[in-house]
Formats: C-alpha cells, structure tokens, sequence
C-alpha cells in the first residue's frame, strides 16, 4: 500500500510519519507541497511542524498549497487522509474538518504524554482499535485548542465524529476535550496529539499509536 | 551618500574616529592604522572592531585556551579546535560535531530573541561542517528564583529556546536549570547543538580557488544585531537597569525566524549532498564582517564583495551597518562558477534567497566596494586571525582564602529523624533540585523519532542509525559554586559530572566542548580564575583521555564590578553501540536491589544542602578522583552492555538524597533502605565518582564491580509507594513528587493560571 507523506516548507514530522507508515508495513511515499501530483497514493498522511512557519495562522498557507488543493478534491471522493498537529491545522483550514485549532489556553507549548480515549473505532485511521480504548501518545503544540461555535460541537457530537478525546487532563483547553475529529464519511481524520511518535518502544512513550497506520492499511485493503 | 573610501582615508588621515565607541581601545586603533599605513575608512573600522572584540577575537583566553591544543591527539578526532566546531568519530563511518555556545548578554536584555537566535546560531555552527543537526540542549542560570527580574528572564528564555528549538524540528534533550544571586544581572543561556554526517561530507570554512563565487543565501540583511558581539558580549552592563529600561541596546540583539533557518538547514544538506560547495561559513557573530574575512583568511587570502548585491530588509542601511548587522539565518559559500546555477536552483526550491557578491580573487586582499567605490582593503588575516592577544595579569581572588576558610563541617546538622526529613525535602524542593517539567515541556523531544534518552535523565541519548542502533549520549554539566570555591577543581568537577552522567547511561565518554562564562578579563582576579578553570579542564581532560574539540568563551559577565561564580559549562559526548541497551535512570521494577557503587566521605563545601539550608558558600569542594572516574564508568558500560542493572543515576548536586528521590518519582516506583554510617553524610555528601543502580542480580555486579576496583554498598530494595529510609524517614512518594513539582509552577505561574502573562514573542508557537 503507497501511503504519501507530504513535505511542506516547515513540515518537521515528515520523517517520523514515514517510519511510522514503513513500521506498519505500508510504502512511505514522499510528497512534495508545490507538485500537482498524488503518485497514485492509496492515502495520506498529513505530518506536523510548522509549515510556512505558521505565519498568518497555523497551516492557512499550506491550505492553499497546489497539493493540498489536490488532495481535497480526491479526498472528497473517499481518499484516506490523516492530518497530524499541523497536518490537522491544514484540513481545518482547507476546510475537509469542522472547527479550528487555536491558541493553547494557558499560552505555552506543552508537551506530554497524553492519555486518549478513542472514540470511534470505524474511522479509516482507527479499525485496529476498540472503541473505549485508552491510548498513550506524545502531545506537543502551542496551537493546538479545538473550538468550534456551540451548535457546531453539538451537531459533531451527534453524528459521531469526535475520533479521539483527551482524558486525565486536557492539556490545552480544547473545548470538550476534543483531541481529533473526522469527517462525514470517516475517511479524513484530524488529531493535535502525534500516533508517530508512539511507534517504537525506544523511542516512544508506547506503541499506541501504530494502530493509525495498520488501520489505514486494512481499510484500503478492503475498500 | 557621503561614503567613505580607501581612497578619502589615504587623504584624510587626522580625521577624527569613533574607535572607543565601537569598543576599541586607543593601542588597538594605533595598530590598525599601523597595519593599513592610513586610517582605516569607516566600513573598515567597523569591521576590526567587531572582529577585535573579545567575543570574535578571544584576544583575552587565547592564550590560556592553548592549553586544549596541547592535549594528546585522540584518534577519534576528525577536525579539532579552530573550526566551526570539532567533529568526532563515532564508528561506522559516522561523523558528530558538537559544541556549546553563549547568548547571555542578549538574553539579558530581550530573553526570547536572545535565547532563541542563541540556538539558531549554534545550529548554524553545526550545519556548516556539513551535518545534519539532530539535537539540542540547554544550560540555563537565572538570578534568584523569586527575584522580579528572574520572572522576566526565565519564562522569555525558556520560550525563545523552545520557539527556536521546536519550529527547527530538533529535539531538546537536556540541560540544566539552575538559580543563583550571583546570575541576577546576568543570566546564562548556553547552547548546545550536535549533528551528523558521515565522514567524508565533513565541510570547511575556507575560500579558494581563484574564480569561485561568493554566495550569500538566506534571509536579507537588516539593521538588527549590529554591533551585537563588540556593544553586548564584550562589555560590562553599567546597571541591572540597562537591560529593562534603556532602549539603547536592544537594537543591539538580534531577531530570529527560525522558519528562514529550517530552510536553510535543508537547502544546505542538499547543496552538500549534491556536492556543490568548496567553502561554507555561516553568519553570526560580526556578520559578513566575520565570514568573508575567516573564508579568505583560511584560504588562499584574496576576496572581492560588492556590497550592493547584498540584499537587504532597510535599504537606508549604510555599508558599515551592512557589514557588522547581525541579521540571522545568513550563510555564505564558496561556489565554483560551474555550479552557480545548480546552487541557486536548489536554493529556489527550498524558496531561500541567493545572491553571488562576489569571488575569490588571487593576491592576498579582502576588498569591498559600495557603489562602484572601494571602501575596504584590507589583508584579511589580520582581520579574522591575527587579532590582538592579551596577556592579562592575574590575581588569586584575595578573599579566597577566607571563604575557603569558611567550611562547612562548623555547620549546624539535622540530628533527629525530623530535622532530617526535612532538609531533604527542602534540598529536593529547592528550585535546584525541583523537578523542571514547568521549562522542559515547553520543548519537544519526540521530534525526529529518534530521541531514546532526554531530560529528567542524567544524559541525552539519540539514534543515529536505526539499522544497526548506534547512538549518541550528551551531557552538560556546570556547578558554579564548586568553581567559585577553587576553580581548578571545580572545572574537573564539572567534566566529571558530565563524564559520569553519560557513562550511567551506558555510552563511552568520547570527548569535551565547553563554554567558559567569566566575568571581566580585566579584573586580574577573575582572570586568574578564568587561567585556573582552564588549566584544571585540561589537565581533568588529559587524565581521562579525552580531546577537547572547541568551545566558547563569555566574557564580562557582571553587572558593574560584582562578577558571576566563574561558570565553565562542560559537554561531554558519548557514543553507545546499540541503544536499545541504554540504562535509565528511573526505578521502573520492584524487587531490585539498590546499590550505591563509590565511597561516601564527608564533603559538603558547595553542597547543595549548605546552600539551601543555610545559604552558606564556603569551603573546598569534594575532591575529584579522575582515576575513579574513570574505573566507574568502564564499570557501567560493562553492567550495560552486560544488562545487569536496571538503572543508574548519578549522584551530584543533593548527593544522594536528591538521586534515590528522582529514581523513585520518575516512574512511582518507591523502596525500603538501610543508609550505611551516619544518616546526614550519606544522604547530603557530594562525593563524586558516585552513581545510584538497581539490579535483579546483586552478585554478578558485586563480582563486575569488585574486579573494576569500585566498592559497592547495598542500600535496599524498590517497591512501594514511600522512600522508605529505615530509622530516618518514611517519605510517600505523593508527598516528595508535591514538594518536588509544585516549586517552579508556583513561582511562575501554572500555565492554566497565567493566560495573557507570557511574554509576546513574534515567532510562531505551534
């Protein structure tokens, strides 16, 4: 399975999110911001960092990158997407997720590894989890505070899109302790906290956060 | 524009100059005169002034610095000092360069820029030998903890090193935390970066080939910094409120983008990979000033830049400015004309800015013209390196006798079981020995992928191989009261902690970099100790057979005639063969047996109980035994690599009560423990050449120990949920981890509590 990692200016996970895919056992493929060009992936991945430095507001100007552009139209007929910390930023911003990321309420970056609760086990990211499952991944963001006006996070919660939610302690005052949320259709997931990061024993808090990438992988498989 | 030209100097030569005001003292101006047979134009005078200041010229230390030069050649030193920095043969054809470095003065008077463009300059350093930097640490000093500047300083620090460090993408894995009156006026932001290559990509900063183009790339030139290394770190502050109110020298610190520099970092390992550089030099310190000199001066000497090409933020900016700014996430490279194109090309795909200025020429002359006029001529070795040396004299500080007089043993003693529980929560809550989350959460460790050890550990550990699981350890180590109690000593003192603190996590200790924060090189008695540290540091590097690979000098640390506690922050880099047999430092297992490998004597002169309890300073420090060092670290590379322990901690600052403290709150895991002797001196001592494990089989690391010559101790066995010390204190561990996390939060501020009281910093933050 060709899962693309893109590589905006400033992306800074992009490595992480290709061993995570290559730890998997999916194909890592690199995907270039300025290229019209999706390689035949069968999905991606959206990594973290800072792409254009966050200027203006995080990941309002790699929304409008031309392969952003591209992956918004395939997305919308059903190609996976996960977008991580950043990569979530973009698909807010590009408009395929509900809500925004903004400012953490207590004004620093934190990072920590952060309790989660997934919420839906029948996204295209997470089928190799059960739902009510606690996972343990690293989170690290200064922007990373979901907010969506009330009606908004009402109609989220009915239709059942809030995908991971933070548990023992909201580390950066998301309302409703939103960690990540999907689309209608389950295929496009967004998360602040980083499943690339829990990947290895050595160097993670855990290996939660594979589950991400096989679930992709199976998903594809049977689609 | 009235400019002044090579050609105006030669017929003006009284006019009057401004040397003083751009630091040069009246024998140094005469000399400059004297090397050019006029005065030197205006945009020349700029440069030797940056270039001559203490913090490019070392024109103070260099000559005590020598005394690394005449170490033993170490054959796992690729490139020595001189460079940008030192590079180190890891094994396996891998490459490390490292090397710690100063923005203290910056940091004092705007904290975030200053601490976030200190980052970005080391990591230029590390880049330009051709490495892919791949991590960062952090040695910070404020002044008291409760002090209102110190809540100024720190938060400002703390987020331009995680700001910088964090959009880089590179992990911060260690540092230090530490709070002294001394640092009031001064606090110390050190640097450390470290990056990877193999051996043959290894880069160096010099200019040859007559022909090959200069090309400077990056961000655009503009008026910040100018001045930064002659104004700010080669100078005295008149007043603590020079830094918070004037705003004379806050033009003086530079600002940085590191979203410019993240660029720059890949567009720099693709320009190398593709082989398209003779010559690379970044800008830092002293600007184009610096670069173009040094790349000249290193290589075959000739060099013409024409100034007009430079691009720039301020187009009002006149040619002097333009070649002393201090603008950062600049670099400048020596490219053959052939491969212009291709440079530029891979420079536009990273969307950094490449501009030729200018070429190597034959002859041995840096010139620069400014609008089709000359206004530098000048042979630039003497600008780069063959600046002023000074022999300053020296004094031992005349009250050194007195406070070494002062020991601690006259000190009144905890002597119940009461008294002694509570000087050990004291030592643990102390913003020393409290735990540091509230500053390393701010800064991201995972990034990479690659992080296997990072702070609250003794050592930082990174992979650089994922096939074969080949790593690097580092640790920076630097107390100041040892050092202000005897400097020789206390320089050992602090490369053994460093030493000792990478060898517990099972890597071989390779070699040295430092950074030497002193007060002025003026005042005979802070040169002495300046003279005394660096010997120690030597003859402490010979005795464990390590090379120093370079360093960094800070200078004029004080604020009007009170000095800082002389500083020398020591960075020892380790290699390990396969990290997944790394050794952490907290107990994860009951049912271990603790062990305490080392002798315990009574050594408490600098301690951190007699400071804390007693804010006493006085005293020797603990002996240093190099030679036990030694033996305890081939110790715990064989315990390692063997998998007999499952942990190690050093033992320092808080002796042993602060170690068993930490093992037992990493991961919540108590113990049970007889404390060998008499209570206090076990647990408060700093003897060094001391570490802390745990081990499933006592007997194998007795029998280990016993043939390495170190003695060893039984002390107890993890479990529980208490510290549980045997006639002296039952310590639950919720109780130590509320007095242990709650100090730094509660001096600034829970994040939850403090919405809209972080200093703005123009960076991004996610």
């Amino acid at each position: 399975m060709r899962i693309g990692v893109t590589t905006f200016p400033g992306s800074l996970d992009d490595v992480d999110a290709v061993r995570a895919v290559r730890l998997a056992g999916g194909e890592p493929v690199a995907l270039w911001h300025g290229d019209h060009d999706l390689e035949d992936v069968d999905a991606v991945v959206l990594p973290g960092g800072f792409s254009y430095g966050d200027y203006l507001r995080a990941g309002a100007i790699a929304a409008r990158a031309p392969l952003v552009q591209d992956i918004v139209t395939r997305a919308r007929q059903g190609l996976p997407v996960l977008g991580i910390c950043n990569g979530f930023q973009v698909l807010c911003e590009a408009g395929l997720l509900p809500g925004a990321l903004t400012r953490n309420a207590h004004l620093h970056f934190r990072t920590r590894d952060q309790a989660l609760r997934i919420e839906r086990a029948d996204s295209a990211w997470t089928r190799d989890y059960e739902a009510g499952q606690r996972i343990v991944v690293p989170v690290k963001n200064g922007e990373g505070r979901y907010v969506a006006a009330p009606a908004d996070l009402d109609r989220i919660e009915a239709e059942g899109r809030v995908v991971v939610r933070y548990v023992e302690g909201n580390p950066n005052g998301s309302m409703r302790d939103i960690a990540g949320v999907t689309s209608a259709d389950g295929r496009v997931v967004g998360l602040m906290p980083h499943p690339e990061h829990a990947v290895e024993e050595l160097t993670g808090p855990s290996t939660d956060g594979l589950g991400f990438f096989t679930s992709v992988l199976e998903q594809v498989v049977s689609a | 524009m009235n400019v002044d030209t090579v050609e105006r100097a030669a017929k003006t030569p009284d006019d009057e100059q401004p040397h003083r005001e751009l630091g040069l003292e009246d024998d140094e101006y005469a000399r400059i005169r004297d090397i050019l047979g006029r005065r030197p134009t205006t945009a020349e005078l700029a440069m030797y002034s940056v270039m001559w200041s203490e913090h490019c010229s070392y024109k103070s230390s260099k000559v005590h610095l020598r005394r690394f030069g005449d170490l033993p050649e170490s054959a796992s030193l690729l490139v020595g000092i001189g460079e940008n920095a030192g590079v180190v043969d890891v094994g396996d054809g891998y490459a490390v360069t490292f090397k710690v470095e100063s923005h203290n003065h910056p940091s004092y008077v705007e904290p975030y820029q200053g601490a976030a463009t200190g980052v970005g300059g080391i990591v230029r350093d590390i880049l330009t030998m051709g490495a892919r930097p791949v991590a960062v640490m952090d040695s910070l000093r404020f002044g008291p903890a409760d002090a209102p500047d110190t809540a100024r300083v720190l938060p400002g620090v703390v987020a331009g090193v995680g700001g910088y460090g964090n959009c880089l993408g590179l992990p911060n894995i260690g540092g230090e935390v530490l709070f002294d009156a001394c640092y009031a006026g001064n606090p110390l932001v050190n640097a450390l970066c470290v990056g990877v290559m193999k051996h043959e990509d290894v880069r160096l900063a010099k200019a040859e080939g007559v022909g090959n183009k200069v090309v400077l790339f990056g961000a655009r030139t503009g008026g910040d910094g100018i001045g930064g290394v002659s104004v700010l770190a080669s100078e005295t502050f008149d007043s603590a409120a020079d830094g918070q109110r004037g705003p004379a020298k806050r033009p003086s610190v530079q600002v940085g983008d590191p979203f410019t520099e993240k660029l720059l970092i890949e567009a720099c390992l693709e320009i190398f990979a593709q082989g398209l550089v003779t010559g690379i030099q970044d800008l830092g310190g002293a600007g184009l000033s610096c670069a173009t000199s040094e790349l000249a001066s290193a290589g075959t000497g000739g060099m013409h830049v024409d100034l007009d090409a430079v691009p720039l933020r301020d187009s009002t900016l006149t040619p002097a400015e333009i070649l002393m700014s201090e603008s950062q996430e600049r670099m400048c490279a020596i490219v053959e004309p052939d491969k212009v194109d291709a440079f530029l090309a891979v420079c536009h795909r990273w969307e950094v800015l490449a501009t030729v200025i200018g070429e190597v020429t034959d002859g041995d002359r840096l010139t620069v013209d400014w609008h089709g006029e000359r206004i530098v001529d000048v042979p630039p070795r003497t600008v780069a390196h063959e600046g002023p040396v000074y022999e300053r004299p020296t004094r031992r500080p005349a009250d050194l006798d007195d406070l070494q007089a002062d020991d601690p043993a006259a000190l009144p003693r905890p002597r119940t079981p009461e008294e002694l529980q509570a000087h050990w929560l004291a030592v643990l809550a102390s913003p020393d020995g409290a735990d540091k989350t509230w500053v390393t959460e701010q800064y991201d460790r995972y990034v990479r992928g690659n992080t296997v050890l990072a702070q609250p550990e003794d050592a930082g550990m990174v992979r650089i191989d994922e096939e074969s699981n080949r790593g690097i350890a580092l640790a920076l180590d630097g107390n100041g009261r040892y050092t202000r109690l005897d400097p020789y000593t206390g320089a050992q003192l602090n490369l053994a902690e460093a030493y000792r603190n990478v060898a517990v996590s099972g890597a071989r200790p390779l070699a040295v970099t430092n950074c030497l924060n002193f007060g002025s090189p003026e005042n005979p008695e802070v040169m002495w100790q300046f003279a005394e540290a660096v010997r120690g540091l030597a003859d402490g590097c010979r005795a464990l057979g390590l090379p120093v690979t370079g360093g960094n000098v800070s200078l004029y640390n004080q604020t009007g005639d009170v000095a800082i506690d002389p500083t020398p922050v020591i960075g020892v880099l380790g290699v390990h063969e396969d990290v997944r047999r790394r050794v952490p430092t907290g107990w994860r297992t009951a049912g271990e047996t603790v062990l305490l490998l080392g002798e315990t004597k009574p050594e408490f002169g600098g301690s951190a109980w007699a400071s804390v309890v007693h804010g006493h300073l006085g005293g020797r420090p603990p002996a240093v035994d190099l030679d036990a060092e030694r033996e305890l670290a081939e110790l715990l590379a064989a315990l390692g690599r063997e998998g007999l322990v499952g942990s190690a901690h050093d033992l320092a600052d808080g002796g042993l009560a602060q170690a068993l403290a930490e093992s037992a709150l990493r991961y919540g895991v108590g113990a049970r423990l007889n404390l060998p002797g008499e209570a206090f001196t076990a647990l408060f001592s700093e003897s060094t050449a001391r570490v802390v494990v745990t081990t499933s089989d006592p007997t194998a690391v007795r029998t280990t120990a016993q043939w390495a010559g170190v003695a060893v101790t039984e002390l107890g066995t993890t479990g529980g949920d208490a510290l549980v010390v045997e006639g002296v204190a039952e310590l639950p561990l919720a109780e130590l981890r509320a007095a242990w996390t709650a100090t730094l939060p509660a001096l600034f501020g829970t994040p939850e509590a403090t919405v809209g009281s972080v200093p703005a910093g123009t960076v991004p933050t996610s």
